[in-house]
């Protein structure tokens, strides 16, 4: 059969493309194999190396050629391509096109592979005489990456997953296929849509640097291998900025994750201890350990087969974790985690073809490897730094075991599910970390490698001790710390946590002026460290003071009486109506439609009952696609230099059905009561002109209002002034609503001017009630957090630049 | 090394301390039967929403109660009460996994996991009987 309007160029040269950087990869991974073999100075290495090289280029294009084909595809519509169709739509914006390579899992290794080609560049162009051992090891994993696009059988098995692959041959068996004008169904035209939740700008961002982070970690890795191989072990000097590269770009990419969880994720923070976010944090760390003890070893002698182990780990963690998230299962703990594509074989090879070997490699060499077998002394930096990088790795193996629950279910058929409280099990234990990393951050730079002269730690160090046990003592004192949920062993390990915190930021401060007398140059650590302890502060207070500011105190919300615990943590506001809610009130002012972004926006206004903050905030809502029905929301926040009030939509209410409610009349005089479904309704009295009303009748006129209350069955009472403004023999009526109880009553006329009786019409409508449920927290000082992060990746740039300055300015 | 390993070996024992004070904190997933035999104890139903019985929620009584019937696939159900906001698309799930524990009559939850058809948007079917329903 025909079909009509297909494009099949594109995918085909994509799909030639992706074949080509398999085979190219795996050229040159054996060229490369061959040179790293040979001696150095036998001749054939050269061309071994040029043929590598040459594969490598094509190995290049070929991967931007599948980019290229892919954006293509997505940016022209073509939903013939099931990939295209399932991850992208006519009306989504321009910006979010890159984010579609991304939603699915074949887009987000191609990424990855892109990555590694760049950084494949950089080291042919630097690595010298480590090119073809530290290659090795690239143009494999490239070669592993490419098998994951092709969707190829081989014996039965299907390996990788073809982004390129018609729809129609995908799932050849739907009935639509036998229309050759299938292109043109709405439905297919439309296209799939990017999941809602990606339709944010930090998800066009968070990704390419998270891989970048990803890709860097093989650079150590190969390092390692290379020397592993050779027996050489002075590629040290050359990983310390590469590691220090991979530290900054994971945490970056790590942070940024965390800052989109926060901007757009209704999880209530920016860290949930979340597997998907674990299996980034767990490299990261490692691969901080490693270079820790990288840097050990460079000054000292010390520690190189820590080093090997935990650069080898650091990588391998990371295809770990590209297992974990890809293979579907985290399913039941994860809310993130890519769909199953049926590779899990192929993603755990892919994880153990680097780790077997590895390691074999490591305990084979291991004895090769030189250590000294002096004891460090513990007024040396080395003894610290290295304690300080094991208890990191062994806070990464904490980590790592409690995510891998999943994983233990799989094989041995358990059933063991996450704890009670996830993140207070995670924090129990990482607190204490924190304490221990805190103070060693901050003492570590004051010893000396090797060993420090007699008096020169305790001189340098009292001022910085002093400084922070003030400046803790005071946050401690008056930063109204209190946190109890846990307990006061937990409140207590908070508060020493804070002065860790504060002693790491301020005791590296002041080391760059008591020490290194303000040469900034040499500071990168120290800055690092600074950002590093920021981070740690940001953390207790935002999460220790995180509070919920929408307690439901309205008494909206009757709870039951079987009611233990209170996690009354929504607020309902009826449009248009002021809401009392602790020190705000909270107003519902309205909504609209953004058709551009497709989303619907809540103006929330909120007013401080003493008068100082008037704010709105735009809280939004957005439609689910992907064959979800309802809506997910997105937070907004009102940003304080010192605190953050995060609001968001927890669900609502939108009545845009007639009004078929009609008014009962009733006669009532002043005092007297009469009845509403929900309770009653006093007249108290009548009021003739009131002051109160002023701006609703002119000189001249005649006011009548009604002063009357509505006392709900719960006790709750609402004012009501419904009134008529007469003007010779025109009258304006003026009903008043209370519209928590869907409540309207107008004021009908004066029926008998005798005795005062008078007839009210009520009514009781379900059309005036739209409503928003809202949660609201307060973060405290998250600003540090967010600030720290940057201020740490400065750090790790200026010791980059510190060290490969004079390498690259000696050679021009 | 001596003083290096004693302090490998405290680090060693105490990452096992606290691996295994972690068993201790550890839940399992249960169904509603045998979460019946365990009352008070917290555990992980998997189930899903029985939707021939009423699910009860209203934002204006109060936004933070939420009751409904969870059946699983051995066929037995139970009352499930949840003081917080009702998940948008509970109705369109195919499972559900509810942390909490029994409570006398019911299951007093306190987590729910929403398992959507969404998440294996792979799947054939799933983008099968979503095309079909654009069709109609």
């Amino acid at each position: 059969m025909h079909y009509n309007g297909e494009h099949l160029l594109p995918g085909q040269i994509g799909h030639f493309f992706s074949i080509l950087s398999l085979v190219a990869s795996l050229l040159a991974t054996i060229a490369y194999f061959k040179a790293a073999r040979m001696n150095d100075l036998l001749p054939d290495r050269k061309g071994w190396i040029k043929l590598a090289r040459t594969a490598f280029f094509v190995e290049t294009i070929s991967v931007l050629g599948v980019f290229f084909s892919l954006y293509y595809i997505i940016y022209n519509h073509y939903f013939e391509y099931f990939y295209a169709w399932n991850h992208s739509s006519r009306s989504l914006q321009f910006k979010y096109i890159l984010s579609c390579f991304w939603e699915g899992s074949e887009g987000s290794f191609l990424l990855w592979s892109f990555w590694h080609c760049v950084l494949g560049w950089i080291l042919i162009k630097t690595s010298k005489t480590w090119e073809a051992g530290v290659m090795t090891v690239i143009s494999f994993a490239q070669f592993c990456l490419a098998s994951m696009l092709i969707g190829i059988y081989f014996f039965g098995y299907k390996v990788g997953s073809n982004p390129f692959i018609l729809w129609r041959q995908q799932m050849p068996d739907i009935p639509i296929f036998s229309d050759p004008n299938y292109l043109q169904l709405p439905r297919i035209a439309e296209g799939n849509d990017l999941n809602t939740l990606l339709q944010n700008y930090w998800m066009v961002i968070h990704p390419p640097v998270l891989f970048l982070g990803f890709a860097s970690t093989i650079v150590p890795f190969a390092y390692a291998i290379a020397g592993l191989f050779k027996k050489d072990h002075t590629w040290i000097k050359t990983s310390i900025p590469w590691a220090a590269f991979s530290g900054a770009i994971l945490g970056t990419g790590i942070m940024m994750g965390a800052a989109w969880a926060y901007e757009s994720l209704s999880f209530g923070g920016y860290w949930a201890w979340d597997p998907v976010e674990n299996a980034s944090l767990v490299p990261w760390i490692v691969m901080i350990a490693g270079l820790h003890t990288n840097l050990i070893y460079k000054s000292t002698g010390y520690s190189l087969r820590t080093t090997y182990l935990f650069y080898i780990l650091s990588f391998v963690l990371v295809l770990y974790s590209t297992f974990l998230t890809r293979s579907g299962i985290l399913g039941d703990t994860s809310v993130h985690a890519f769909t199953d594509l049926g590779m899990n074989v192929q993603l755990l090879l892919f994880v153990l073809v680097f780790f077997i070997p590895a390691i074999l490699l490591f305990i084979w060499r291991y004895k090769n490897i030189p250590a000294l077998h002096k004891e460090e002394n513990t007024n040396s930096r080395e003894f610290w730094m290295f304690i300080g990088s094991l208890v990191l790795f062994l806070s990464a193996i904490i980590i790592a075991a409690k995510t891998s629950v999943p994983v233990y279910n799989k094989m041995f058929g358990t059933n063991i599910a996450p704890p009670e409280d996830p993140e207070f099990s995670f924090n129990q234990v990482q607190i204490f970390i924190l304490i221990i990393i805190g103070i060693l951050t901050a003492v570590t730079q004051y010893f000396k490698y090797k060993s420090s002269p007699q008096g020169y730690f305790s001189k340098n160090i009292v001022w910085p001790t002093v400084a922070s046990l003030i400046v803790g003592s005071a946050i401690c004192i008056w930063g109204n710390i209190h946190y109890n949920k846990q307990g006061i062993g937990f409140l207590v390990a908070i508060y020493v946590g804070v002065y860790a915190a504060i002693y790491a930021i301020i005791a590296n401060a002041a080391y760059i002026w008591l020490v290194l007398k303000g040469k900034l140059k040499v500071a990168g650590a120290s800055v690092a460290h600074v950002g590093f302890g920021m981070i740690l502060l940001g953390v207790l207070i935002s999460s220790s003071k995180k509070e919920v500011l929408s307690w439901n105190t309205t008494g909206i919300a009757v709870f039951k009486k079987d009611k233990k615990e209170d996690p009354a943590e929504n607020i309902t506001l009826f449009k248009g109506v002021a809401t009392d809610m602790g020190k705000y009130m909270v107003t519902y002012v309205k909504d609209t439609f953004n058709t551009v972004d497709r989303k619907r926006y809540y103006e929330i206004d909120f007013k401080a009952k003493n008068g100082n903050e008037h704010f709105k905030v735009y809280p939004d809502i957005i439609k689910n696609n992907k064959g979800m029905e309802g809506f997910s929301p997105n937070p907004d926040s009102k940003h304080y230099w010192n605190r953050d009030i995060f609001v968001y939509i927890s669900s609502f209410q939108q009545n845009d059905q007639p009004d078929t409610a009609t008014f009962r009349n009733i006669g009532i005089k002043p005092g007297d009561t009469t009845f509403y479904s929900n309770g009653i309704l006093i007249l108290n009295k009548v009021q003739v002109n009131p002051e109160a009303q002023k701006d609703k009748f002119k000189n001249g006129e005649t006011a009548l209002f009604l002063d009357m209350t509505a006392i709900t069955k719960d006790g709750r009472r609402y004012p009501l002034t419904p009134g008529i403004v007469l003007n010779n023999n025109e009258l304006t009526n003026y009903p008043d609503t209370v519209k928590a109880q869907s409540l309207i009553v107008k004021f009908n006329k004066v029926s008998n001017p005798q005795d005062g009786k008078l007839e009210i019409g009520v009514k009781e409508s379900g059309a005036i009630t739209d409503l928003v449920t809202l949660k609201v927290y307060e973060f405290p000082m998250i600003n540090i957090l967010w600030l720290g992060v940057v201020v740490m990746v400065i750090g790790f740039f200026m010791s980059i630049y510190q060290r490969i300055a004079p390498q690259i300015f000696s050679k021009e | 090394m001596k003083k290096m390993h004693l302090i490998l070996l405290i680090a060693i024992a105490a990452a096992i301390t606290i691996l295994i004070s972690y068993t201790g904190n550890l839940t399992t997933y249960e169904t509603i039967a045998s979460a019946k035999q365990k009352p008070g104890k917290f555990v992980n139903l998997i189930a899903k929403l029985d939707t021939k019985e009423p699910v009860q929620y209203d934002a204006v009584k109060d936004p933070n109660f939420l009751t409904f019937t969870a059946i699983d696939t051995l066929g037995n159900s139970v009352k499930v009460v949840y003081h917080n906001t009702k998940p948008t698309d509970m109705e369109k799930s195919e499972r559900l996994v509810l942390k909490g524990r029994m409570e006398g009559d019911h299951f007093e939850c306190k987590d729910i996991l929403l398992k959507c058809p969404s998440k294996y948007k792979d799947n054939p079917e799933a983008a099968e009987k979503s095309v079909a329903k654009g069709n109609m």
